[in-house]
């Protein structure tokens, strides 16, 4: 027979926000699971670049949620120090064209109505702050609060901090629920945890773990490359990106939309990403896709020209039809919370979705606008129904 | 043969690596009609087996140091003459792109104009292998080399890693390695294989069926003894001496397992150590199609082929040590039945016959020589495991017992092991033993070796742009 154990809660998932669940959660008193059908950071989690944005997101539900983390990761960055290589180092986008700079100063106007630090950068001032960006460049925008961690590490460091019971390397198979439908605990390959909570933060097959408890969650992979350097001495000291870049994370559409997002890392490489395809779990390599990448890169700083790049991975976003993640209570199943379809924020928004998951669950207040994260809102309509491959 | 790149040609088969199996499958497709392009990163035809120095060095006998020269210099012959072959020499293929044809996508040198792509109707990978490295305590001090780099020093510039070398490890390699050593003048101490070859004894008729394998083994054998070479069985170094360089090394003997038996170390001075545990086959371009792999006896990814040396992508076919390392008269035959299958001819009796002979010979050798599960042992949390990154062995177990890693990847994203230059190839089984994850699971790799950025940031002219 299956061995049995009970919990407060258990967590399916260990990338970064099942961590923070598990993190929060356990900061909260209660006894905490986690389990994982692979290692700790094993999904997209492990495929990230470790951005902590806030410039990239227009007013809204989810710049208030990625606002509220900065603020968190600023905590945890206190607590873990450098084995997260958390590093507040901001952001600069810059225009390509003045067109662009209109934009982008619009852009800017709008985020510092809600909280966000964006300082313009005239054209002459832009190398000082990066001095190997191209010439020529109309100007940009600095945003002091983006940030970096490097995030396998973020999720395994708050996942150990945690203290919660961790059960990696097992699929879990089934959802326990009682005869009134609420939750009552997971069963897995191995083994059957009793709790009377399951936080689904399965990311990329949030989907798949919502059907077990018999919902609809529509959430589909997005596609990313990231092209890493061989290491070099610090020539990018930001997170430096095109303003178009803003657009591409918004856009709805399935072709291949790519700006560079270019850095530096305490280890030495530069990376540079990461292209947005929707092409389902394909794995295949589409050499143009990494040219696009490298070719805005070399736009931006035009000294990597002669760089070698040495690697690249790929890695599946999840996102959900209308670009904002699933958080919290499923009012369809007692017992159920949802902590997933982050996209590319995942890393950023993973402080605040564990804290506000974990209120949820202490049944403590939560004093934050949770209603555009509701995970049954796309019932009843056709969005996202179907194959994962558009 | 023409030894240049065309890039309007449309090849019925690109043949990526010029060594055994590649230069016998260019040489038959050939031979049946195909218009072939043979593209190596290397400057010559040969690759790692018929490596031989750079003719400015003026070598006298380049054929000294090899067995199967002859073949080797007749196929060169023979290719040089074909004009259906363009050699592209110098080609560091970085994708393989799968579409109406095959494009290989290539980086010549540093330049942005270094860029190339080949385009093709069929590919055949026959890309060979590399070393397998074990880690232990002094293995990254100056004079450490390993067997085969040993062995490459010697073909390619007929010099020796030092005068007084220990040679190590496991495999066949260390017994031929040894042998050429010793034949140019180097004193050999000890070699040091940690199997007790009594692998080999359950395989007897497989022996009978490859005399050759065996006649080659005695006439090493026989060279060692003249020179007065002990082969210490079950046994292994355990550390590396010295400060700036090797100065000794400790062997100790080990058990089944491959744990070393306390009390056995004994201490044997040198200027070089030559070590290796075998060959890892290299498959980094068919791992990223999403080509089928098997794990072989042991420890290693190889590609699954069916009889006609078809891997599971179509339109693409494997030969010699990608398949599973096998030796050079193994890697020929299988070169030229892949050039029969591209070219839709039955397959040759001849060649059929050796395959099935010295596969069942790989398949003896590799299980022969596969790892011991506690060789981890001898790894002091302070050896570094990743030489690039400089991890050492304490931060890979920490990240197992304490972050929650339980594979090679894990590993690699909390510690960076494997992230440096070599990109874990030197690492990587090492780091897969410690994480107690699989063994033999091939990486994915989008990009199977480095490419200047400026190339990347090209567009090439066979591909059209869908925005």
């Amino acid at each position: 027979m299956l061995k049995r154990t009970s919990y407060d809660v258990v967590v399916v998932g260990a990338g970064v926000v099942g961590a923070a669940c598990a993190y929060y959660a356990a900061r909260a008193g209660l006894r905490v699971a986690v389990v994982d059908r692979g290692p700790v950071a094993g999904g997209t989690t492990g495929a990230g670049e470790g951005n902590l944005l806030v410039s990239d997101k227009e007013p809204g539900p989810e710049l208030d949620l990625a606002l509220l983390s900065t603020t968190l990761w600023r905590e945890l960055a206190e607590e873990f120090g450098d084995r997260v290589e958390y590093e507040p180092k901001g952001g600069l986008v810059v225009a390509s064209a003045p067109a662009g700079l209109d934009a982008l100063n619009g852009f800017a106007a709008k985020q510092r109505t809600v909280g966000v630090e964006a300082v313009p950068v005239a054209a002459d001032s832009l190398r000082e702050l990066e001095p190997h960006l191209a010439e020529g460049l109309p100007g940009g925008v600095l945003y002091p609060q983006d940030a970096q961690v490097q995030p396998a590490l973020a999720a395994a460091h708050l996942l150990r901090a945690s203290g919660a019971e961790r059960y990696l390397g097992e699929a879990v198979t089934a959802l326990r629920r009682g005869p009134d439908g609420a939750i009552r605990g997971v069963v897995t390959e191995r083994r059957e945890l009793a709790a009377p909570a399951v936080v689904n933060a399965a990311g990329t097959w949030g989907g798949a773990v919502a059907e077990l408890a018999g919902v609809r969650l529509p959430v589909l992979p997005r596609r990313g490359f990231v092209l890493v350097t061989e290491p070099l001495p610090r020539l990018v000291r930001r997170k430096v990106y095109a303003a178009d870049y803003v657009a591409d994370v918004a856009s709805g559409s399935a072709d291949l939309q790519s700006s560079a997002v270019v850095e530096g890392t305490p280890a030495g490489p530069v990376l540079i990403g990461a292209s947005r395809e929707r092409v389902g779990f394909d794995r295949t390599l589409r050499p143009e896709v990494l040219h696009r990448l490298a070719a805005q890169a070399v736009a931006l700083f035009p000294v990597l020209r002669t760089v070698a790049v040495q690697r690249a991975y790929r890695g599946f976003r999840p996102y959900l039809p209308d670009h904002l993640p699933a958080i919290g209570h499923d009012a369809r199943v007692p017992g159920l919370y949802h902590a997933c379809g982050h996209e590319g924020a995942g890393i950023g928004l993973a402080p605040a979705t564990g804290l506000l998951i974990a209120r949820q669950l202490a049944g403590e207040a939560v004093e934050f606008e949770l209603a555009p994260f509701r995970p049954e809102r796309f019932d009843g309509t056709a969005e996202g129904s179907g194959s994962g491959a558009e | 043969m023409v030894n240049s790149t065309s890039e309007q040609v449309r090849y019925d088969l690109a043949v990526i690596g010029a060594g055994p199996a590649g230069l016998a499958a260019a040489d038959a497709a050939a031979g049946l009609g195909l218009r072939v392009a043979l593209v190596d990163a290397g400057a010559g035809l040969g690759g790692q087996y018929y490596r031989h120095p750079a003719p400015e060095l003026g070598a006298a006998r380049p054929d000294k140091l090899h067995h199967g020269w002859r073949t080797f210099a007749e196929l060169r012959e023979r290719l040089a003459a074909a004009p259906l072959v363009d050699h592209l020499a110098g080609h560091h293929v970085w994708a393989a792109e799968r579409g109406e044809d095959w494009i290989l996508h290539a980086t010549r040198g540093p330049e942005a104009a270094d860029r190339a792509t080949v385009t093709a109707r069929c590919l055949l990978l026959a890309t060979g292998a590399y070393e397998r490295q074990l880690p232990f305590p002094g293995w990254t001090l100056p004079g450490v080399v390993t067997a085969g780099g040993a062995q490459a020093m010697l073909k390619s510039g007929l010099v020796l890693p030092g005068r007084r070398i220990v040679v190590a490890g496991s495999g066949p390699l260390l017994l031929a390695a040894a042998s050429s050593l010793a034949a140019a003048g180097a004193r050999i101490p000890a070699i040091v294989e940690a199997t007790a070859y009594l692998g080999y004894a359950r395989g007897l008729p497989v022996l009978a069926g490859n005399p050759a394998k065996l006649a080659e083994g005695a006439e090493h054998a026989a060279r060692l003894l003249r020179h007065g070479v002990r082969l210490r069985r079950r046994s292994a170094v355990v550390e590396a001496h010295g400060t700036d360089r090797i100065t000794g090394v400790t062997v100790a003997r080990l058990d089944a397992r491959w744990k070393p038996v306390p009390g056995t170390e004994r201490r044997i001075d040198c200027d070089a150590l030559a070590v290796g545990h075998g060959l890892v086959p290299q498959i980094d371009l068919a791992v990223e199609l999403g080509a089928d792999t098997v794990t072989t006896a042991d420890g290693t990814a190889a590609l699954r082929v069916d009889a006609q040396q078809r891997t599971s992508v179509p339109g693409l076919w494997a030969a010699g040590e990608t398949c599973g390392v096998g030796g050079a008269d193994l890697a020929l035959a299988e070169g030229v039945l892949a050039a029969h299958s591209v070219a839709g001819k039955p397959a040759p009796a001849r060649e059929l016959t050796v395959r099935r002979r010295r596969r069942a010979f790989a398949a003896l050798m590799a299980a022969a020589h596969a790892p011991g599960p506690d060789w981890t042992g001898w790894v002091t949390d302070d050896t570094d495991v990743c030489r690039c990154e400089e991890v050492p062995a304490r931060a890979v177990r920490e990240a197992v017992t304490e972050l929650g890693a339980a594979d090679a990847r894990t590993v690699k994203l909390l510690t960076r092991a494997g992230m440096g230059w070599c990109q874990g190839r030197m690492c990587g089984p090492a780091v897969a033993c410690l994480s107690g994850g699989p063994v033999g699971r091939p990486d994915s790799r989008p990009l199977s070796c480095p490419v200047p950025l400026a190339q990347l940031a090209q567009r090439d002219g066979t591909t059209e742009l869908s925005e």
